[in-house]
């Protein structure tokens, strides 16, 4: 079947497997296809009367939940996008992301409301908000609609069919001049990577898809979207277990998870703190992973405790969707020090390795990947300069300019070698350096901000170095109270380190090369 | 081991480990740890295996929770409370 618009693959499961169990929470809430459609259903209805078009954008400030599936699939039924956050950063920095796409309407839990509307006042931004009592097996969201349904009930209409290159969601990722850029993806885009997955990994209505990553993360997309799609289920890791490989080792067996999708940081972490080879992991067939490097030593011993399922590392930027696919043999080598490659393009794209003039290299050469076809995105929210610089033209096409740099192996397969900017992958989360100086800048006290990242086996520290206006020293945690308070948690630094001025180059710009050897 | 033992314990394994050149007396029994990104879930594994090893004790995944590990002093209490 080839998939046309997200919330369809809901319509279709929800008449063929009415009664089955489409979304379990970790928590213990459960909600079949047909009442998930139902529910997503009355927010679409809702959605329209509070004047929701297609086109629009809407907001969802919930935790990851059965009812912010119901609520995504109502927003995608009226034909607008929905624009995810993470509901644990600051109120600050979300707000401003609802305010730069225009949310029409916004879906939030009681808890944030409160910090929103004190930004939204500041900003002058009134959208109006659907508030949900907490969240839980889709509970909060039917009472909320319940109840507006009492005082003004609201017509049914049939969903809209939207065209593929209609907007389905925005995510918004991390920007170097400090605020988030909103990454517009359409049916289209997601839809040809959903049908891929169906070919490759052959889902089925027994299988249990883990939801680990949170909603704003791309990697969601394949979680809901190729579940729902095959009347499998869709097991919602809640937050807090999924940071905790103690818990959710013995959860993902109990679960009797089939397919497992993440980030590789966790998967490290259940290598090493998990006590894997406690707990029976038969029903585990897939288990895929993306959005950093798997530090080889941790996959190697994943692979040992985990003989059994196949492996798969899905690479791609939120930008293009996951557009290259390499299978982790069923034996690595133990002689093998290097990661897995990232593979070979899926069907839907081409790459191209270019030099740093935009010229196409030999093959086997270094060079920035660059992807073109029907997974990458339109462009970045309202900002038609970066979305220029994002693209490489050349004739009719433009090529999505990755900023990674690969090469070549002689099997076809292409290796990451780093990046030509100072975006870095942390636990999966792309962050751009830049952003937390930007945040360090806003402090009173600093006068000058450098942050570097120092990859090593265990993973990415971040180290800020800064210099303040009086020469005074500030306490780290101050410093580190003062990020968590303006940046996501992920992004708050590891290490801080207090300089009386920051090492300058001859045109007296920041020596980068001069702080990365004071590791 | 008495409580002022352990507490010297794991802040001197804090200071060193995630608060590398910050003032000792900046970090008081009642710092909030977790809930101002001083310590992240990783850091956390990696107090609680700290902990394990250098008390001789066991945390069950339940009990490594903010309510037990956010400061200095509730720390302290779970330790000793394992070692009563």
């Amino acid at each position: 079947m080839t998939t046309k618009a997200l919330h369809q693959l809901l319509e279709l499961s929800a008449s063929r497997f009415p009664n089955k169990t489409a979304v379990e929470e970790s928590e213990g809430g459960t909600i079949c296809y047909g009442e998930l459609a139902r529910l997503s259903d009355r927010l679409r209805d809702r959605l329209r009367s509070l004047d929701v078009k297609p086109r629009d954008r809407v907001g969802l400030c919930l935790r990851k939940s059965t009812d912010a599936v119901a609520s995504l699939f109502g927003i995608m039924k009226t034909g607008a996008a929905y624009v995810p956050v993470d509901p644990t950063a600051p109120a600050s920095r979300n707000a401003f992301i609802f305010h730069n796409c225009a949310v029409k309407v916004l879906i939030v839990e009681t808890r944030l409301e409160e910090g929103l509307l004190q930004q939204f006042n500041q900003i002058g931004f009134a959208p109006k908000l659907i508030v949900l009592n907490g969240v839980g097996a889709g509970v909060p969201l039917a009472q909320a609609l319940e109840q507006l349904d009492r005082v003004d009930p609201v017509p049914s209409a049939p969903s809209i069919v939207p065209d593929p290159s209609q907007l389905a969601y925005i995510l918004y990722t991390s920007g170097s001049t400090g605020l988030p850029k909103g990454v517009m993806l359409s049916h289209g885009n997601a839809a040809c990577f959903i049908d891929w997955c169906s070919d490759v990994f052959q889902p089925n209505e027994q299988d249990r898809f883990s939801s680990h990553a949170p909603f704003h993360f791309d990697l969601s997309i394949l979680d809901i979207y190729v579940s729902l799609k095959h009347g499998a289920t869709l097991v919602l890791v809640e937050e807090q277990l999924g940071k905790e490989p103690a818990r959710v080792a013995p959860w993902i067996a109990d679960k009797k998870i089939t397919v497992w999708y993440s980030a590789p940081s966790i998967l490290s972490l259940l290598t090493q703190f998990g006590k894997l080879d406690q707990h029976n992991y038969s029903s585990l067939r897939l288990v895929l992973f993306a959005g950093e490097v798997f530090p080889i030593k941790y996959l190697k011993s994943l692979k040992s405790l985990w003989p059994h399922p196949r492996f798969f590392d899905l690479y791609g930027p939120t930008e293009t969707n996951v557009c290259t696919f390499y299978e982790v043999p069923p034996t690595v080598p133990e002689s093998q020090t290097e990661p897995v490659p990232i593979g070979k393009a899926c069907p839907y794209c081409e790459p191209l390795v270019v030099n740093e003039a935009g010229a196409e290299v030999a093959r086997g050469a270094e060079g920035e990947l660059c992807i073109a076809g029907s997974s990458v995105m339109q462009g970045y929210w309202n900002l038609p300069e970066n979305t220029s610089k994002a693209f490489l033209p050349r004739g009719d096409t433009r090529w999505y300019r990755t900023g990674d740099i690969v090469l070549e192996l002689p099997d076809g397969n292409y290796k990451f070698r780093g990046r030509r900017d100072r975006m870095i992958k942390k636990r999966g989360y792309r962050i751009e350096l830049g952003e937390i100086e930007v945040a360090l800048y806003q402090h009173p006290a600093i006068k000058e901000a450098a942050v570097l990242a120092f990859p090593d086996i265990d993973g990415v520290p971040v180290k800020a170095f800064t210099s303040t206006r009086d020469g005074s020293k500030l306490s780290i945690i101050e410093l580190k109270k003062f990020c968590s308070e303006n940046l996501p948690l992920y992004m708050v630094p590891d290490f801080f380190c207090s300089l009386d001025s920051l090492p300058k180059t001859s045109t007296d710009k920041i020596d980068y090369q001069k702080l990365k050897s004071m590791k | 081991m008495n409580p002022q033992d352990i507490k010297n314990t794991v802040k001197t394994f804090i200071l060193s480990e995630y608060l590398p050149g910050e003032d000792p007396a900046a970090l008081t029994d009642s710092t909030p740890l977790m809930t101002t990104g001083i310590l992240d879930s990783i850091a956390v594994l990696k107090v609680v295996t700290f902990l394990e090893n250098q008390f001789g004790i066991t945390i069950q995944p339940h009990e490594a929770v903010v309510d037990n590990l956010n400061t200095i002093s509730d720390i302290t209490r779970l330790v000793m409370s394992k070692k009563a």
